[in-house]
């Protein structure tokens, strides 16, 4: 299992590619569900150019752990790769990884979901947008 | 003998302060912390953690705890 939160841009398929050839025994899985997120350019009918994203250093660590590991246990999994940036961002750069490896694909499926639905309801991490007015919060997350 | 009471996001930008050091008192709660560092009440929205961890307002404040308030999260 890998956690990480990356203040530089990531490159998420190299990483799951990575993960994948150094950490998990060929054969020994039969599905690999990923989620990438990545900044879109626009927002609330604005275009975005920038943005920001801040966590709460210590507690951020703790809820990402916790939640994979409880996808781990509720789902049987063989592996975990959790990436997620902070700092400043631009349109396209990946924004969040979330890879789960399993012996089915049901199991995979769903504990990526979980973990990404997870994440965005409760992970404390934060965005400013830069529009062309200025710059804004995001206020909520768009439904899943 | 202190409270450490730090803000995140929007709302740190608000108060102008990224964290405070509060006196603690005896049977003080989370409640008791944010009208003490904020003295309004808490809006609708506002999120608070205590020591790294949610928790709500009444969640009982011993000193030397870290306590958070914070808007919404928008991760991911």
């Amino acid at each position: 299992m890998r956690i990480e939160i990356c203040r530089q841009p990531f490159a998420p398929w190299r990483e799951l590619s990575q993960h994948q050839d150094q950490h998990l025994a060929a054969g020994s899985f039969g599905a690999c569900a990923a989620l990438v997120g990545s900044m879109r350019d626009f927002n609330c009918g604005e275009a975005v150019t920038r943005m920001t994203l801040e966590h709460y250093a210590g507690m951020t660590e703790r809820q990402l752990r916790q939640l994979a590991e409880q996808a781990m246990h509720q789902y049987a999994l063989l592996d975990v790769l959790l990436l997620h940036r902070i700092g400043e961002l631009r349109p396209s750069e990946p924004i969040v990884l979330v890879a789960a490896w399993a012996a089915h694909r049901a199991a995979a499926f769903n504990a990526c979901r979980d973990m990404m639905e997870s994440l965005k309801s409760r992970a404390t991490f934060w965005k400013k947008e830069s529009v062309a007015s200025g710059e804004r919060w995001v206020q909520a997350n768009t439904p899943g | 003998m202190s409270v450490h009471v730090k803000y995140f996001a929007s709302l740190r930008q608000q108060l102008g302060v990224e964290s405070v050091e509060l006196a603690h008192r005896r049977d003080m709660t989370v409640a008791d912390v944010w009208q003490a560092v904020s003295r309004q009440p808490p809006p609708c929205n506002l999120l608070c953690a205590c020591n790294l961890q949610y928790t709500d307002f009444k969640q009982a404040v011993a000193d030397g705890d870290e306590v958070a308030f914070f808007p919404p999260v928008t991760g991911g």
